[in-house]
C-alpha cells in the first residue's frame, strides 16, 4: 500500500500548473473521491464496519436500511462492507501490477530513447513481438492453466502484459524530449548519464507517465473484474467487486442491490480514474496545438 | 504496394509461430505431471497412449512441439477426454457464432458512430457535441459485464422478456428470426463499447479534416455540408478509425466471452469458460491457438484496408 502514497505524491507534484491553466473543479472532486477510495481500501480493517464474512440468516436479500445502508446479500452479509473490503482486490490488482508494468517498462524505455542505436533496435522488436500477442487471451489461458490461482500470480500476468505498452509509450515522450536544447547542454556541461536520465529527464517524463499510470490501472481494474466473471480471480468468498457482481447473477431479479452497488463504486472509481488520467494529458500535452 | 504487403506477411508468420509456441507450452505451465492432469479421471491405458501420441510427451520438449505442430497442421488438434469430441469440431460449431455477433455488432456500431461523429465535428463545442463527448467518456469507463448486468436487469425486469439459454440458442441457417432475437442484446452490448470508441477516433479526425484547405474550397464551390462530410471528409479522415476497428474487433473476438457467458450464447468465449471450469485443457489451448491468430489476421485485414484508404502508407 506503500505505492499510492507515492502516488498522490507524483499527482501531487504533477499538478502543479506552469502556466497557470485550471484543471477544473470536477478533476478535484474525482482526485477526493479517488482519495477517499484509497483511505477506505487502507483503514478498512479499522472502521466500524460488520465482518464482510459473517452470515446472518436472519436478514437474507434485505434492501438499504440504517443499520445495512447498502442492504445485505442472499446470505446476509453486509453489501456496504463487502463493497469496501472487495476494492482492496481491485486497488491491489490494479497498483500492483501498474508497480511491475513502470517497474520493467519505463526504466527501458527512457534508457532505449536516451541512448537509442542497438539497444534501442533490440529492445523496441521485443516489445513489439510480445504487444502482437492478444494480452487477454494470453492471460485468461496463462491463468487457467497456472494454477492454483492466487492474487499474486493474477498481478504478474497483467503486469508482464503490461511491460510492452509502458515501454512504448515512455519511449515515446523520452523521445520528445531527449533531443532538446536543455538535455545537450547538460551533456556539453559532462553531466552523467544517470544524471541526465534522473534530473533532466524524469521530470520531464512523469506527467505523462502519470497519467498513463491512471488509465493503466483502470484498465487492470477492469481486466480483474471480468477474470473474476470467469472464476479466474481471488476465489469466493474474498470479497471482490468482480465477484459480488458474478454472485448476483442468479439472483439478479430478486435482489438488485446486490450488483448495482459494487458496479456502481467500480464504475465510479474507473471513471475518476480515467478522467483525471485524460485531464493530465490534456493539461501537459504541449504537441497538441498549443505551441 | 506488393513489397509493403509482402513484409508484413512475413511478420504475420513470424508471429503466428510465436503465437504457437506459447500456446504449445501453456500445458507445462500445469502442475505436475500433465498427462495426469489433462486426463483427469479419463486416465486410461489407451487414453493416455493417445494422448501421448497427440503430444509427444515422451519427448524432448522441443521434439514435443514438432509433433503438436505437425498434428495441428494436418487439422488434428487433439480429442477432448472430457466430452471426447475432437477440439476443431468444437471449435468450429462455436466460431460461426463468434462471426455473427462481431458482423452484426459493428455494423450496427458504424451506423451510429459515424453520422454521430459527422455531426459533432460539423459544429465543434455545441451543445450536442458536448453532450456526446460527457456521455462517451463515461460509457468508455463502464466495463462490459457491467453494461450487460444492468441491460440484463432492466430488459428482463422491466419488459419481461424470458431469458434464453443455451438449449434454446438456434443457428442463423435453421430460424433466422429467433437466432437474431437471440444475437440482439449480445450485439448491442458489444455495440456499445464499439461506438464510443469509434466516435470519438472519428470526430476528432473530422475536425482536422475540416480545417484543410481543399475542404474550404469545396465549400467556396458551393458544394453542400452533407457532400463535402460524406464524399471529401470521411475517406481522408477514417485512415485512424481503420485502424482502432483493428484492434477493437480483434478485442470483440478475445473478449466477447463475457457477453456470451452471461447471456449463454454457444460461441467461442462461452466454450472458454466453461472448458477452463472443466479442466478440458486441450479444448482451453485449441481456442486460445485459434483465437490469437484470429485477432492477428484481423490485424492484418484492417492494416491492408488502410492501405486502400491511403496508399501513401504503403510506399513508405
Amino acid at each position: 500500500m506503500s505505492s499510492s502514497l507515492e502516488l498522490s505524491e507524483l499527482v501531487e507534484e504533477a499538478t502543479e500548473t506552469p502556466d497557470g491553466r485550471r484543471l477544473g473543479v470536477l478533476f478535484w472532486v474525482c482526485v477526493g473521491w479517488l482519495a477517499l477510495n484509497l483511505l477506505a481500501a487502507l483503514l478498512a480493517n479499522v472502521l466500524p464496519l460488520p465482518n464482510p464474512l459473517t452470515q446472518n440468516y436472519n436478514v437474507i436479500n434485505a434492501g438499504p436500511s440504517l443499520h445495512h445502508l447498502f442492504g445485505t446479500d442472499d446470505l446476509g452479509r453486509d453489501i456496504f462492507s463487502r463493497v469496501v473490503f472487495g476494492s482492496r482486490v481491485s486497488i491491489e490488482a490494479g497498483l500492483g501490477s501498474m508497480v511491475i508494468g513502470f517497474g520493467v517498462g519505463a526504466p527501458l524505455g527512457m534508457l532505449a530513447a536516451y541512448r537509442r542505436g542497438r539497444l534501442d533496435q533490440v529492445l523496441t522488436v521485443v516489445m513489439y513481438v510480445v504487444l502482437a500477442f492478444p494480452a487477454i487471451i494470453a492471460t485468461i489461458a496463462i491463468l487457467s492453466f497456472w494454477t492454483p490461482r492466487t492474487l499474486l500470480k493474477i498481478v504478474i500476468v497483467i503486469g508482464v502484459a503490461a511491460i510492452p505498452l509502458v515501454y512504448r509509450v515512455i519511449r515515446t515522450a523520452t523521445l520528445a524530449v531527449a533531443t532538446q536544447d536543455f538535455v545537450v547542454a547538460a551533456k556539453v556541461q559532462g553531466a552523467s548519464d544517470t544524471r541526465i536520465l534522473v534530473r533532466e529527464l524524469l521530470p520531464n517524463v512523469a506527467p505523462i507517465a502519470v497519467s498513463f499510470l491512471l488509465i493503466g490501472v483502470a484498465t487492470v481494474v477492469t481486466l480483474e473484474g471480468s477474470l473474476a466473471f470467469l472464476g479466474l480471480s481471488v476465489a469466493p468468498p474474498t470479497p471482490s467487486w468482480g465477484n459480488m457482481i458474478n454472485e448476483s447473477r442468479t439472483i439478479l431479479q430478486l435482489n438488485p442491490w446486490l450488483a448495482l452497488f459494487p458496479a456502481a463504486a467500480m464504475c465510479l472509481f474507473l471513471l475518476a480514474l480515467n478522467f483525471i488520467g485524460d485531464r493530465l494529458r490534456t493539461h501537459f500535452d504541449v504537441s497538441e496545438g498549443k505551441l | 504496394m506488393a513489397r509493403y504487403l509482402a513484409r508484413r506477411l512475413i511478420t504475420l508468420v513470424g508471429i503466428v509461430i510465436i503465437i504457437s509456441i506459447g500456446a504449445f507450452y501453456l500445458i507445462h505451465l500445469l502442475p505436475g505431471d500433465p498427462a495426469t492432469v489433462i486426463l483427469g479421471t479419463g486416465d486410461s491405458p489407451q487414453n493416455r497412449a493417445r494422448l501421448y501420441a497427440q503430444l509427444g510427451l515422451n519427448r524432448p520438449v522441443i521434439e514435443q512441439y514438432f509433433v503438436w505442430m505437425k498434428n495441428i497442421l494436418h487439422g488434428n488438434l487433439g480429442t477432448s477426454f472430457i466430452s471426447q469430441v475432437p477440439v476443431w469440431t468444437t471449435i468450429r460449431a462455436a466460431l460461426p457464432i463468434d462471426l455473427e455477433m462481431i458482423v452484426l455488432s459493428q455494423i450496427l456500431s458504424f451506423a451510429v458512430a459515424v453520422p454521430l461523429a459527422m455531426s459533432s465535428a460539423k459544429r465543434p463545442d455545441s451543445w450536442l457535441d458536448r453532450f456526446l463527448g460527457a456521455f462517451s467518456f463515461t460509457m468508455l469507463s463502464i466495463p462490459a459485464f457491467i453494461l450487460v448486468v444492468v441491460l440484463v436487469l432492466v430488459v428482463a425486469i422491466k419488459w419481461a422478456v424470458p431469458h434464453t439459454g443455451v438449449s434454446s440458442y438456434v443457428p442463423l441457417s435453421q430460424d433466422w428470426v429467433t437466432n437474431l432475437e437471440s444475437m440482439a442484446l449480445p450485439s448491442i452490448v458489444l455495440a456499445i463499447g464499439s461506438v464510443t470508441v469509434y466516435y470519438r477516433v472519428l470526430r476528432s479526425d473530422l475536425i482536422a479534416t475540416l480545417q484543410q484547405e481543399y475542404i474550404t474550397l469545396a465549400r467556396s464551390k458551393g458544394i453542400s455540408q452533407r457532400r463535402i462530410l460524406w464524399r471529401h471528409a470521411l475517406r481522408p479522415s477514417s485512415v485512424a478509425l481503420l485502424g482502432t476497428a483493428g484492434v477493437n474487433i480483434g478485442g470483440l473476438l478475445a473478449g466477447g466471452f463475457i457477453v456470451q457467458y452471461l447471456l449463454d450464447i454457444p460461441g467461442l468465449g462461452y466454450t472458454l469458460v466453461n472448458s477452463i471450469g472443466l479442466s478440458d485443457y486441450l479444448v482451453v489451448q485449441g481456442i486460445v491457438l485459434v483465437v490469437s491468430i484470429g485477432v492477428i489476421v484481423i490485424n492484418f485485414v484492417f492494416d491492408f484496408l488502410i492501405t486502400l484508404v491511403d496508399p501513401r502508407i504503403a510506399r513508405e
